[in-house]
This record gives C-alpha cells, sequence and structure tokens, in this order.
C-alpha cells in the first residue's frame, strides 16, 4: 500500500535533460500507466521512482517519506523487468525467494509465500527448474511471482509483456489486471502499446520527449486529448489531423474546401483532429469533404477507408461500416459528427 | 540446406583417414620427448649415459622412484623431494589463489562501481600488462630485501599475485552480466557483497576454474622469481632443484634421479588440469547464462 507523489521530477544525463519536471499524485491502490513512444523516458522516469536511477531534481515521497537517497530495497517496491533478470543459476523457488532471504524472513513463511505465488501464476509444476528450462511465458510470470511474494507497497513493471507473442500477451495483460484487483497494490506500468495501456490504466501518463503531455483516465485521454501529440498518438487508427485556417464559422481545409464549423473563431492556422470513427459519409453538399479512397482495409465487423481529400494531398482515414460498398478510387462525401472535432494550437500543440 | 551433419569433423573416406595420422603424428612428436623421460627413469644412470637409450622401459623404475623419495636427492640438494613438492604446491596454490582473489576484486570494483578514476585505474592495471616480470624485477627484488621477505613463502608468492591478465578476463565476463541482473539483485535488497556472493560468484564459477588451472601451472612452472629469492635449499621449488641437480659436470649428474624428479615435476600439473578439465572447458566454452 503506497501513495506516490512525484514533484516535479527531472533526470539529467551529462548535463542532457531527459525528463523535463514530471509532477503527479499516485493515491494508494491506483494503477498508473505511463505510455509514450520509445526513448520518450518512460523506463527512466520508472527507475528513478525504483532508486535505480538518481534523481537530478526534483522529490519522489512515498507515503509522505521523501526517498530521493534512498535504496529500492528501503523503498520497499518490487519491479519487473523487461528481461525479467532472473537469476539463471537459481531455481524457479530460488528465484522467487531470494528477496525474502534477504530479508531474513523464516524458512516456514518463505515457502507459504512462494508456494502461495506459485499457485496464482500456476508455476507450481516448474517450482525447480532453472530459467534457462521455461518458456518465454513461463519466465514471464516467475518475474511476476518474484515481485508479487514480496507484499510490496508498489509495484512497478517495466514494458513486461513485451517480449512475449501476441496471444500470451493479451492473457497476461488480463492476469496483471486481475491481481491488480486482487491485491489492491499501487501499480506504475510501462508500455509503449497504447492497447495495454488502455485496458489496464485507471489513469494514464502519456510521455512525449520526456514531458508528461498528459495525466488522465484513459476515457479522457481518448476523448479530450490535451496535445496534439497525444491525439496522434492514442487512438488506433491515429486521428486524422490537418493544417487548416480557421475563420469566423468556417475552416478551410487543404485544397481549399470551406468546412463550416458553427462557433469557430477566426484564429489563423490552426491543427484540426478528427477521428476516423467520427467521420461520417453523407451525399454531397457543400458541407462535406470530399475524399477519394485509395485502399479499403476490411476487418469483418469494420473497415478502414485510407484517401485523400480530394485536391490535396492531406491523408484521410474513416471507419467504415463492414457492410460498406465503398471501393478503390471511391469518391465520397464526409462530415464531420456534432462536436467531435479537436484543435490544437499550430505553434505549442495544446489543446484549443 | 546443405547436409550439416558434413562438417570437418565427419569427414568419411580417405580423408578421415588422412587426417587421423596426421593428429597422431602430432601427438607423437608432442609426446615423445615426455615419453622419453619416463624410459630414462626407469634406467640406471650407466644405461642413460650409454647411447642410445632404449625405447622401452627398464627394470629400474622402483629402485630409482624409491631412491629419489628416500633420500637419494636428500644428497645432491641436502632436500627431500617431498619438501620441494611441498614447496612448489604451496607457491602454485598461493599463486593461483591470490590472483583470483586479487583480480576478481579489482574487476568487480571496475565494473560494478562508480568511483573517481575509474578508467585511470583500469588503464593502470592495463598498462603492467605491456610489463612482463622480467622487467620489473630488479625494483621487485629491492623490495622484497627491504622487507626481509626473502627466503619466505611470502616473498615468492606475493610479487606474482598482482595479475593483469586475470582483471582483464574478469572485467570481460563481469561486462556480459546483464545490468538488469544487478538491478534484480538491488531491488531484492541485495548489497554489493550478496550481489557478489550470492550471484556473479556462482555465475563465474567456471570461469575461476578455468583461470586457476591456467595460474596454478603459471606458478608451478615459475623459474626466475624464485632462484632469485631463495637462497637456500629448504625453500627451493621442484624446477629449481632440478635446474641444481644438473649443474654438475655430466658423469656425476644422476640422470636417472633427475628423470624421475622430471616425472613428478609434471605430474601435479597434469593432476589439476585432468581433474578440472570438466569445468576448465565449460569455463572456456560456455558461460552459464
Ligand atoms: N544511462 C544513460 N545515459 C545517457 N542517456 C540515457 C541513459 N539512459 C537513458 N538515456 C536517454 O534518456 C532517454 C529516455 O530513455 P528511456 O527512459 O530508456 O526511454 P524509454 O524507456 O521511454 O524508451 C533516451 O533518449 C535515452 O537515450
Ligand atoms: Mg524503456
Amino acid at each position: 500500500m503506497a501513495h506516490i507523489l512525484l514533484k516535479d521530477l527531472r533526470k539529467s544525463y551529462a548535463g542532457q535533460e531527459v525528463i523535463h519536471g514530471i509532477t503527479m499524485d499516485i493515491p494508494n491502490g491506483e494503477f498508473v500507466v505511463i505510455v509514450g513512444p520509445s526513448g520518450c523516458g518512460k523506463s527512466t522516469l520508472l527507475r528513478m521512482v525504483a532508486g535505480l536511477e538518481g534523481i537530478s531534481a526534483g522529490t519522489i515521497e512515498i507515503d509522505g517519506r521523501v526517498v530521493n537517497d534512498l535504496e529500492p530495497r528501503q523503498r520497499d517496491i518490487a519491479m519487473v523487468f523487461q528481461n525479467y533478470a532472473l537469476y539463471p543459476h537459481m531455481s524457479v523457488r530460488e528465484n522467487m525467494a531470494y528477496g525474502l532471504k534477504i530479508a531474513k524472513m523464516p524458512k516456514a513463511e518463505i515457502d507459504a509465500a512462494v508456494t502461495r505465488a506459485a499457485k496464482m501464476l500456476e508455476l507450481e509444476p516448474y517450482l525447480d527448474r532453472k530459467p534457462r528450462a521455461l518458456s518465454g511465458g513461463q519466465r514471464q510470470r516467475v518475474a511476476m511471482g518474484r515481485a508479487l511474494v514480496r507484499t510490496p507497497s508498489a509495484f512497478l513493471l517495466d514494458e513486461p509483456l513485451s517480449n512475449l507473442d501476441a496471444k500470451l500477451r493479451v492473457q497476461m495483460r488480463m492476469q496483471i489486471k486481475d491481481m491488480h484487483l486482487n491485491t489492491g497494490q499501487t501499480t506504475l506500468y510501462v508500455t509503449h502499446d497504447q492497447v495495454e495501456a488502455m485496458t489496464l490504466a485507471d489513469r494514464l501518463i502519456v510521455m512525449n520527449k520526456g514531458i508528461a503531455d498528459q495525466i488522465a483516465t484513459p476515457h479522457e485521454v481518448y476523448e479530450t486529448p490535451a496535445t496534439e501529440f497525444v491525439a496522434g498518438f492514442i487512438g488506433s487508427p491515429a486521428m486524422n489531423i490537418f493544417t487548416v485556417t480557421a475563420e469566423a464559422g468556417m475552416a478551410v481545409l487543404p485544397g481549399g474546401h470551406r468546412l463550416p464549423l458553427p462557433g469557430l473563431a477566426a484564429h489563423g492556422k490552426v491543427r484540426l483532429g478528427l477521428r476516423p470513427e467520427d467521420l461520417e459519409i453523407v451525399d454531397a453538399s457543400t458541407a462535406a469533404i470530399p475524399v477519394v479512397l485509395r485502399s479499403i482495409e476490411w476487418l469483418g465487423a469494420d473497415a478502414f477507408g485510407y484517401g485523400m481529400i480530394d485536391g490535396s494531398d492531406a491523408l484521410v482515414t474513416l471507419r467504415l461500416a463492414g457492410s460498406t460498398g465503398a471501393k478503390r478510387g471511391d469518391r465520397v462525401h464526409v462530415a464531420p459528427k456534432e462536436g467531435r472535432l479537436h484543435l490544437f494550437s499550430a505553434e505549442s500543440g495544446k489543446r484549443m | 540446406m546443405a547436409d550439416t551433419s558434413q562438417t570437418p569433423l565427419t569427414v568419411r573416406g580417405p580423408a578421415r583417414t588422412i587426417a587421423h595420422l596426421w593428429m597422431i603424428l602430432g601427438i607423437i612428436i608432442v609426446a615423445f620427448p615426455v615419453y622419453y623421460v619416463f624410459i630414462a627413469s626407469t634406467h640406471s644412470v650407466q644405461t642413460i649415459l650409454r647411447p642410445p637409450l632404449p625405447l622401452l622401459p627398464g627394470s629400474e623404475a622402483i629402485a630409482n622412484y624409491s631412491d629419489a623419495f628416500g633420500g637419494g636427492i636428500d644428497r645432491i640438494g641436502g632436500v627431500s623431494l617431498w619438501r620441494l613438492l611441498g614447496n612448489t604446491t604451496l607457491i602454485a596454490l598461493g599463486i593461483a589463489l591470490g590472483k583470483i582473489a586479487i583480480s576478481m576484486a579489482s574487476a568487480y570494483a571496475i565494473v560494478f562501481f562508480r568511483f573517481p578514476f575509474r578508467m585511470a585505474c583500469f588503464w593502470l592495471i592495463f598498462i603492467t600488462l605491456m610489463l612482463p616480470v622480467e622487467v620489473r624485477i630488479q625494483p621487485t627484488y629491492k623490495v622484497m630485501v627491504d622487507l626481509g621477505l626473502i627466503d619466505t613463502y611470502a616473498g615468492l608468492i606475493l610479487p606474482l599475485i598482482a595479475s593483469a591478465t586475470a582483471t582483464l578476463l574478469f572485467r570481460q565476463f563481469f561486462m556480459t552480466i546483464p545490468d538488469e541482473l544487478l538491478e534484480a539483485a538491488r531491488v531484492d535488497g541485495a548489497g554489493p557483497w550478496r550481489f557478489f556472493k550470492d550471484i556473479l560468484w556462482p555465475l563465474s564459477r567456471t570461469n575461476v576454474a578455468a583461470i586457476f588451472v591456467i595460474q596454478f601451472i603459471y606458478g608451478w612452472t615459475q623459474y626466475l622469481w624464485p632462484l632469485l629469492v631463495t637462497n637456500s635449499n629448504e625453500m627451493n621449488t621442484i624446477v629449481i632443484a632440478l635446474k641444481k641437480m644438473i649443474s654438475f659436470a655430466d658423469a656425476d649428474t644422476p640422470w636417472n634421479l633427475v628423470m624421475v624428479t622430471s616425472i613428478l615435476a609434471i605430474l601435479p600439473p597434469v593432476l589439476v588440469v585432468v581433474l578440472m578439465q570438466r569445468w576448465f572447458v565449460k569455463g572456456l566454452v560456455e558461460t552459464e547464462k
């Protein structure tokens, strides 16, 4: 059980700042996912919380205690590493028991804790095997077990599922969610996979080049992305984003199409975002955007249409019904659903 | 894919025969002098001195070997063979274990700790690789004299312990240990000592075995340094004693005993290699990861 408080947390490597001040209050029991593209500083942030990486500025508090200068073991956290980091010469049992052994827990209690975790993770048949005799999924579970036996106050995971195949990943994702519901431990989870992020998180930190662009629930992040980066990163297929000229009640799209947008004030150049599912095919009219389809991806219930705004090279993705009759080369007209558009400043990328 | 079982080691027919003959020839060339030493150790001095030396073992084996152990060599150097073997074993063990301890400790520091002048320390150690014992022998000797370590085991062992080679080997091995393993241990609560004892040492065991074998033989065959730093025959190693035995006029040299001593000088290193072979080979070809 832990309440984690990050205050203006910064990290520099050799004078180069890679984490630019992150502030966040994580209440006890929350599942927080740190998501962002590769190299944006997710691992660094997590490792600072773990105590594996020094803190250049700011503070980390766990349960009201500043832990900046404490070793990982003194922070009462457990961590699952991307490559599992199992001790190769120890059996599964020894791997899981090692932390408890160091903590000088009595032997009987260690055995009980290991057995309990092994049962939960279905690892009982493998307790006496060495890691090299396990499959990737089993190793992953041992890594989880090693963290679980400790009943730490916070659980840190760095891309724990990225080395598994797709099917196993879905399975483990659900297992991790279940485990969190059972134990109620504060959890920080790093991933670059937005599906993992959206399904697991109580709240997301969307990171962009060392900045937390948005800290919010998955729903908020999807519905009201705080920056153009978040808008483009979360959602699949990605949001359509165009540079438009905002005039009063009207946006001039690429290709010169004038899209009536009641209530829009004149801003000059802005970025207009429209999710694929928020574009509906309508009859041709001056209020609709003409799109020439270049390909259709049919997925069964849904289909995605990829095309360009007629007369420009601005790419558009449409979400169509599976029963659509649209074909490659068709010229269709689309209109945004009421109240579903996102405007971002062309300079700062911030939501307007 | 081509038939992968057709490696150079599985060729058949004449090529295979030729390969075998070639290897057997090599073994004969390498092993013959050793065999000859053994043959000579089973003949009397008179037979040895009257060429040609027979190619088959003689009848004096028991007499020669019991003479060697029972005082034959006492009459020459004044020291028993047991004492010589004991000295040499002690020195070789001391050098091998000392080198392992020192080089593991320094490699551990260089790889896993961040301290000022870390790289400078590494390069200092590395540079000593380029200075063989012979180059620094005079200052080292002076230090030993000043410390009063002439004719002591410490004097024989200590200067040979510092080892850039072993430090380098351990450094290379330690660097292959993934960072995440160290971090996992830190999260589990292991301090530097526990990490070494519980994780690094078990993972290094095969490497330690390999380095032990190499360094034991290195210590066993030392010649120049023991020669310099010992005056009394009591402190001689078996290699020095051998040399002293044959520094008489040819006719006076008890060649049969020299050969017995040679065989006994070869035996322990061979034993070490044979006994540790399983570990040794493992350490050279794979690291258990
Ligand atoms: N030890 C280090 N020294 C210098 N730069 C580093 C170090 N570790 C990470 N970085 C830099 O910090 C940034 C964030 O890295 P990281 O947190 O690993 O990204 P992520 O986990 O999001 O992929 C990257 O640009 C990376 O190059
Ligand atoms: Mg990472």
